[in-house]
């Protein structure tokens, strides 16, 4: 029993983690990480609207009609997306000044609404809080991984503190637009190396083609399309 | 003639400088998912350039004559419900009234809901503080790059399909270096119109 709850919490952080195995929510993975702490900010404030809203989804599956949950899902997410920008602005505003646009945005992270519709729609309360925590965390790791790389080379610091700045001048490349592209390439190349040594695929889909949930939002006629089995 | 000038320089700010995907992370998704074939391409930003106009049209107004000043706390929630709403009623005076179009576009539309470029837009032109036919062109040029960044990433993406790739760079990473590779001609045009 405990064993399946560990299960739910776990998927996130590796086999399925949302953003290097299901490539999803690919806006803030490439925008807010010129920094460490962006990337944890970030992590953080999507893992606790996933959290939430995985619970009030959980809580209301069996009173939203089935019609109209994605626009459902979008208003509940949307509402926690609210509070956390408040308490972001309220608490952190150096964070929140570093996200911009992009914690507004966390709304539209298909993360979160593939989540809903996937598993707290259909599951109960603990195990829905279980599997957002699990992926927020898989979410944060990555962003924070990331974050750490393109500071190292791009400022020679980690965490606002000087590591290689004052004997390798920074490549300010990595900060900019190009430099996030090709991080993420290499930390996917990264995890479809590895994931291929344990027998798994590697990722082979990329952008909304990946989302679980791409049935809802009507993506399936467009993959359709783009394989060229009309 | 000085107003000319002012929306000419927000157009070239919106297609090359700022461009929406390769400068501003924003429709990264569509961006990877449908730039396979470039017609695929061309008919989804065409229906990403009509939202981004109408919601801008339509946000703007409702945040500076209703939310602002004392409700703009609820400026997130109110647009994607604004979006959500444009795009089906689009969805349906496309297909009651111009039948072809909507053949055309009509598939990405639903996608277009949770395209991060149309609320960032939406919201990028509040925060900036643009007024209303700013806005509008902002939106337009925005969706232009959109299109643009679209169409040259097809093109390079036909070419990655027959380039001998090693075998741990095939899909996503090679395509991601080669976004890489366009992002940074893109740095290029940093300084025109800014």
């Amino acid at each position: 029993m405990a064993n399946k709850y560990v299960g739910y919490f776990t998927n996130g952080l590796v086999k399925e983690n949302p953003t290097l195995r299901l490539v999803l929510g690919t806006c803030p993975t490439l925008a807010v990480t010129t920094a460490a702490i962006n990337g944890i900010g970030m992590g953080l404030s999507a893992t606790l609207v996933l959290v939430c809203s995985n619970l009030a989804i959980s809580l209301l599956r069996n009173v939203i009609p089935d019609k109209v949950r994605i626009p459902a899902f979008i208003t509940i997410i949307a509402g926690f997306v609210s509070v956390v920008q408040m308490l972001v602005k309220a608490f952190l505003p150096s964070i929140d000044k570093a996200l911009g646009i992009y914690l507004p945005l966390i709304v539209v992270n298909c993360i979160i609404l593939a989540r809903a519709e996937m598993f707290a729609s259909k599951n109960k309360p603990l195990p829905s809080i279980l599997d957002g925590l699990g992926m927020g965390i898989g979410f944060t790791a990555v962003l924070t991984l990331m974050g750490a790389i393109r500071e190292l080379f791009g400022a020679g610091s980690l965490f606002s503190f000087p590591v290689t700045a004052n004997f390798i001048s920074p490549m300010i490349i990595f900060l900019l637009p190009p430099g996030g592209f090709f991080v993420f390439g290499m930390l996917v190349a990264a995890s479809n190396a590895i994931a291929k040594k344990n027998g798994k695929k590697a990722v082979e889909k990329m952008g909304c083609e990946n989302c679980p949930a791409k049935d809802s939002c009507g993506q399936e006629e467009c993959v359709k399309e783009e394989t060229g089995d009309e | 003639m000085n107003s000319l000038t002012a929306i000419a320089s927000i157009l070239l700010a919106a297609i090359l400088t700022n461009n929406m995907v390769l400068s501003k992370f924003l429709g990264i998704c569509p961006f990877l998912g449908v730039s396979k074939k470039t017609n695929t391409a061309f008919s989804m930003s065409v229906a990403v350039i009509l939202v981004m106009v109408v919601a801008t049209a339509v946000t703007w107004p409702i945040y500076h004559l209703v939310l602002a000043p004392k409700y703009t706390y609820l400026e997130t929630i109110v647009f994607i419900l604004v979006i959500a709403a444009i795009v089906q009623l689009i969805e349906i005076v496309l297909k009651r009234y111009i039948k072809p179009v909507y053949n055309a576009l009509g598939i990405y539309l639903p996608l277009i809901t949770t395209n991060c470029a149309v609320l960032g837009i939406t919201m990028l032109n509040i925060t900036n503080e643009l007024g209303f036919v700013e806005s509008l062109f902002n939106a337009l040029g925005a969706g232009v790059g959109f299109m643009l960044a679209m169409l040259l990433f097809s093109g390079v993406r036909e070419r990655l399909e027959t380039a001998d790739i090693p075998e741990f760079m095939k899909g996503l990473p090679i395509t991601l270096v080669a976004a890489a590779l366009v992002s940074l001609s893109f740095l290029g045009f940093a300084g025109i119109g800014g």
